[in-house]
């Protein structure tokens, strides 16, 4: 007599027996996946927008270039504030690394739109005097007009940044600012410069043009350097001794980038909290999900019985309902996915950044949703498979 | 060769029901058997005896050469897919699902392909009179034709014993005797058949009778011995 050994069901059977117990149930079938939904487009959505935030700033950083270096004076010894030598930014320039190189001199006039505005406001704007090769070195752009050149420098013209302008009411140039005592002519606005947020609230006026009418010594208060990205640790180690040979603790070298940098890597800090109320859905969607597939064990006992007297084994029966709750829970990751991704992509495109949701957060929504689904229908599951086939029958 | 053969089988339920008291019953291949009794006499239990749905107290059960008792509930799984056929009273249908489906899903846990299951759904409902109902759903059909569509999802798997637990209980006179008809095609083409009814009429279609009464056998124990 042959040996009795039941047949193996294919992972299709499988699925279909799954989906055929959803089918029959769906609204409540819509509304459990919809727990799960709501908890994976959360975390998909909190981890996507980050990222999205976190791409924007690095292409911000790729743009703007991590290879601007800025040496300001420090303090002396005994506490003042020391001074860069008037040579120092002809010492930087013959770093050989270091591609350009350019002064501001910070002036203590104030810029007015007329000698009638009281001396003392300032409108936050600070005048310097700056060097022409400014613009290059900080590779910005000129939005109206024209940068300083060689004559402008010399004569009372002044170029504002964007913020000054907007403050001074300015948008053309060809009008007349009040630096000083005098009348000095617009004659260019500068677009905004992400790494150095102080030009766009400065006016500036040429280095000659500050020593004749506005009594600048001629010290810079600041020198911008730019190098080849791969020698920016050494010229970094070097510029201060280039700057101040006899003072070289007192001079401050920064790279405006890195407040970029840690932005980035600190655009993951507040994700954690909302991944934490994301998972917290995502729990209660589980929960959700175990009570359907408690329910529908309960409601199904006279099928259960009859697959039994058909043949099911109670490893096929366990399998049958495990499979219903991967459905279920898969169900609701996949929509919370895709609802996730496009709550990304419609925040990115709404805040002008490229749209990034990472393949490692929808793999983890699918292996969190697989989980959640085991987990949730593990012990229904158990439950139909422990039934006897006549008590399952029998039930009224 | 006996397809059924059950000795001293008895079966207490929790609670010291005696639902069987030393059964001794052989049913042979090809045999069409009624199993008549009052209600609450044990027929039901008898049934799941044979169709290995519960396990008896004590005493042996055969089916098909297998002692059931040595089996384990995979064994039990496979000797039930491939011998055995149940009707009950109620038709147990899936809801919201075609007659054609319904009667494949009979061949669910035997390896058969879907395509292979629903062609033998097919020629199962043309036996069984239906072949005009492949796609209606149960709530679309009448009480008769959803327990002949019971029928053919029982014996879509040509199983070699068919058991049926009161299939006419449900139904009137003519639909009765359409399943009745349908079971008797099934014994004439050489499936062994046991069917429940307390109906005398309905008992004394068939041609051997077997007697329950308080957990016992009162007559037709073995086959000519009540005729
Ligand atoms: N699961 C159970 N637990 C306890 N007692 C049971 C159980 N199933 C049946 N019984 C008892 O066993 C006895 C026989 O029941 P069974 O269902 O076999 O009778 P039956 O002949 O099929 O009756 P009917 O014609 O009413 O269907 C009855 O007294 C019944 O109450
Ligand atoms: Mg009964």
């Amino acid at each position: 007599m042959s040996r009795l050994s039941p047949a193996r069901m294919s992972p299709r059977d499988v699925l279909r027996v799954g989906a055929a117990g959803l089918r029959s149930r769906p609204t409540r079938v819509f509304l459990s996946a919809l727990g799960i939904a709501i908890g994976i487009a959360t975390m998909v959505a909190v981890i996507g927008i980050s990222s999205s935030s976190r791409e924007e700033l690095l292409r911000q950083l790729d743009r703007l270039g991590t290879n601007l270096l800025t040496v300001e004076p420090g303090r002396t010894l005994f506490g003042g504030d020391a001074k860069l030598p008037i040579t120092s930014t002809e010492m930087v320039r013959r770093i050989a690394p270091v591609t350009s190189a350019a002064a501001t001199g910070e002036l203590d006039a104030t810029v007015r739109r007329t000698d009638r505005v009281a001396k003392a406001i300032t409108s936050g704007i600070t005048v310097r005097a700056a060097d022409g090769e400014l613009l290059t070195t900080l590779e910005g752009r000129v939005r109206t007009g024209k940068w300083l050149n060689a004559a402008t420098g010399r004569y009372p013209a002044v170029v504002l940044g964007s913020v000054s302008a907007q403050r001074l009411g300015i948008s053309a140039v060809g009008g007349q600012v009040w630096i000083g005592d005098r009348w000095f002519t617009v004659v260019g606005v500068l677009d905004t410069l992400p790494l150095a947020p102080e030009i766009d609230r400065s006016a500036l006026v040429g280095f000659d043009a500050a020593e004749r009418y506005l009594g600048f010594d001629g010290h810079p208060t600041m020198i911008y350097e730019r190098s080849s990205d791969s020698a920016v640790n050494d010229v970094l180690a070097v510029l201060p001794r280039t700057v101040s040979p006899e003072n070289p603790d007192e001079v401050d070298v920064s790279r405006p980038s890195d407040a970029l940098t840690a932005k980035a890597a600190a655009s993951g800090a507040f994700t954690n909290l909302m991944l934490g109320l994301g998972a917290v859905a995502l729990l209660v969607g589980g929960v959700g999900v175990a009570n359907t597939m408690v329910i529908s064990v309960l409601e199904r006992r006279k099928e259960i019985g009859l697959r039994r007297s058909l043949g099911a084994t109670r490893g096929q029966v366990r399998v049958q309902f495990l499979a219903e709750s991967l459905l279920l829970s898969a169900l609701g990751g996949v929509a919370g996915a895709v609802l996730g991704g496009l709550a990304t992509v419609a925040y990115a495109v709404s805040r002008g950044w490229p749209a990034v949701v990472p393949p490692w957060a929808i793999g983890g929504a699918i292996c969190a949703t697989l989980l959640i689904g085991a987990v949730a229908g593990l012990y229904p599951a158990m439950r139909a498979a422990r039934l006897s086939p006549t008590e399952a029958l029998a039930t009224a | 060769m006996n397809v059924v053969e059950l000795v001293s089988v008895t079966k207490v339920y929790s609670g010291d029901v005696a639902a069987l008291r030393g059964v001794d019953l052989e049913i042979g291949a090809g045999e069409l058997v009624a199993i008549v009794g009052p209600s609450g006499s044990g027929k039901s239990t008898l049934l799941h005896m044979i169709g290995t749905l519960d396990l008896p107290t004590s005493g042996t059960v055969r089916i098909a050469g297998y002692d059931v008792g040595t089996l384990s509930d995979r064994e039990l799984s496979a000797l039930r897919s491939r011998h055995l056929g149940f009707v009950f009273q109620q038709f147990h249908l899936a809801a919201g699902v075609n007659a054609l489906d319904n009667v494949a899903d009979g061949l669910l846990y035997n390896g058969v392909h879907l395509r292979e299951r629903r062609e033998r759904a097919a020629a199962a409902l043309e036996r069984v009179g239906l072949g005009h109902r492949l796609g209606h759903r149960p709530d679309q059909l009448s009480g008769g034709e959803q327990q002949r569509v019971a029928v053919a999802r029982a014996v879509v798997g040509d199983p070699p014993l068919l058991l049926a637990d009161e299939p006419t209980g449900n139904l009137d006179s003519t639909a009765g005797a359409s399943v009745l008809d349908v079971l008797h095609d099934l014994h004439a083409s050489g499936t062994t058949v046991a069917v429940i009814t307390h109906d005398r009429d309905v008992a004394s279609w068939a041609p051997r009778q077997i007697r329950v009464k308080d957990g016992r056998i009162m007559a037709g124990a073995t086959a000519g011995a009540d005729a």
